[in-house]
């Protein structure tokens, strides 16, 4: 799995550093998404769907799915 | 078009006052979309399933431009006060709504509205010691449910909690669908100077709180001070009522299903669990209640007909919220399920700035509120109990509880 992440569409509402906070951050000054592992290991991959399936800007795709 | 067009805002039954109306779930189910008519005799078009609000409220063929002629106002005081709004990020597309979000959205990040926590706990535990050593019965909106928004809204903002009468009342008159658009007005001129005196304080001393913070960004040229101040009345009053409403319709929801109430009880120490149930609550509840809005820029094809370029649109969150095709047997309130994909903050670009705010509050409440007090019970029977069903978002007056 690797994350593709489109950070113009990106709202800053956080949902992904909430629901998979060792995969994504934010960034200090406006809250944008920070990807930590762009190709998270398999412990993580249940978080990252749930990430990708919560960003309320459709920003995080997920490819090799 | 042959089909009667309903009302909006449609009327709940009485027998279940936390679904939605019974309409509304008659059109979740149906093949095709429907419209509604509204306040000036307008017939937007009227979104209520799941799939299909996330696919529109993240299509930029539709803006949320309330300025724009055939969009959907809400209420005719909003229609009156669309064209004096400044840019906001209530009222802007991308690119100019990414910029203005990122403007405001530092301190709702997560960390940031994480780091809250202790703090919130401590406001909340000192406000149930208040309520345990008081009379009973006690009314669980004034003693918990307002003061805890209150205290976490004038904090973040900057603003003495001594304030407090004057938020609760103008943001209150701002939200409720019966305030004429003259009242409406002078509370948001009330609000409006006060918030500029307070502003104006920050620029000269600023402190370590939200309106100092956009004190130096004015100051630094990324922001202006009218930007400034709408953001701080918005942040108020969106924070507000919102809030207390979750807090005593929640506990009104539990103390109706009382099996997961003991489960909350038993689980309320797992964070886990308790996020859980803050999520299906937020589902479950739906308080934004009359419908989020939007016009479409272009012709969009859904389900066979055609919304055209100019035709207003209405999301109603509760449809989603209670659609069987995402949610089986929606009016089961079930702590346990997966419930992270409402629509309760919305969705889209424009989904709730304070949502992690939001479940913070409600996750330190929830699962702390009724460990601390196992026997908390109505104190009148449920019909008595007096819902406030006029505003944005619904609630209650009042709820009183015995323990």
């Amino acid at each position: 799995m690797r994350i593709e992440f489109d950070e113009p569409k990106c709202v800053a509402a956080g949902q992904c550093a909430m629901v998979a906070p060792d995969v994504f951050d934010q960034r200090d000054e406006d809250g944008v998404a920070i990807v930590l592992e762009p190709a998270p290991g398999p412990e993580h991959q249940d978080a990252v769907r749930e990430a990708a399936a919560v960003c309320p800007a459709a920003a995080i795709r997920l490819v090799g799915e | 078009m042959s089909e009667t067009v309903p009302d909006y805002p449609m009327k709940r039954e009485a027998s279940c006052p936390f679904a939605p109306a019974p309409a509304v779930r008659t059109r979740t189910r149906a093949e095709s979309i429907g419209q509604v008519r509204i306040w000036d005799g307008s017939t937007p078009w009227f979104i209520t399933r799941h799939a299909d609000q996330r696919a529109l409220l993240n299509d930029p063929r539709l803006s949320i431009d309330e300025k724009r002629p055939g969009y959907p106002h809400m209420t005719r005081a909003r229609a009156a006060g669309a064209p004096h709004h400044p840019q906001l990020i209530t009222n802007t597309d991308p690119p100019e709504h990414t910029r203005l979000r990122r403007t405001v959205n530092a301190p709702f990040m997560v960390k940031r509205v994480e780091a809250l926590r202790p703090r919130i706990q401590q406001v909340l535990d000192g406000l149930i010691d208040d309520m345990l050593a008081g009379p009973r019965p006690a009314d669980l909106m004034r003693a918990i449910g307002l003061p805890v928004p209150t205290m976490v809204i004038t904090e973040i903002l900057g603003a003495p909690y001594e304030d407090r009468e004057l938020f609760q009342t103008t943001s209150h008159v701002l939200i409720s669908h019966d305030s004429t658009p003259e009242q409406a007005a002078a509370a948001g001129r009330q609000l409006g100077g006060y918030l500029a005196g307070l502003f104006a304080e920050k620029m000269a001393a600023p402190g370590d709180d939200v309106m100092s913070e956009m004190a130096g960004k004015v100051k630094a040229g990324e922001m202006t001070s009218a930007e400034a101040l709408s953001m701080s009345s918005a942040i108020l009053i969106a924070g507000h009522e919102t809030s207390a409403s979750m807090i005593s319709l929640g506990t009104l929801a539990l103390l109706r299903n009382p099996g997961q109430l003991a489960l909350l009880r038993e689980r309320g120490d797992d964070p886990r669990f308790v996020a859980n149930a803050v999520e299906e609550l937020l589902r479950y509840l739906t308080i934004v209640h009359s419908g989020i809005r939007r016009i479409a820029d272009e012709d969009i094809e859904l389900h066979g007909k055609t919304i055209r370029a100019g035709d207003g649109v209405i999301f109603e969150l509760a449809g989603a919220n209670y659609d069987e095709s995402e949610f089986p047997e929606p009016d089961r309130l079930d702590l346990t399920r997966p419930a992270r994909q409402h629509h309760a903050f919305g969705y889209g670009a424009h989904q709730c700035l304070g949502q992690s705010l939001a479940r913070v509050e409600l996750q330190v409440v929830y699962g702390t509120l009724y460990r601390r007090i196992p026997t908390l019970a109505l104190a009148v029977p449920f019909e008595e109990v007096p819902f406030a069903m006029e505003g944005v978002a619904y609630g209650l007056k009042s709820l009183p509880v015995t323990w």
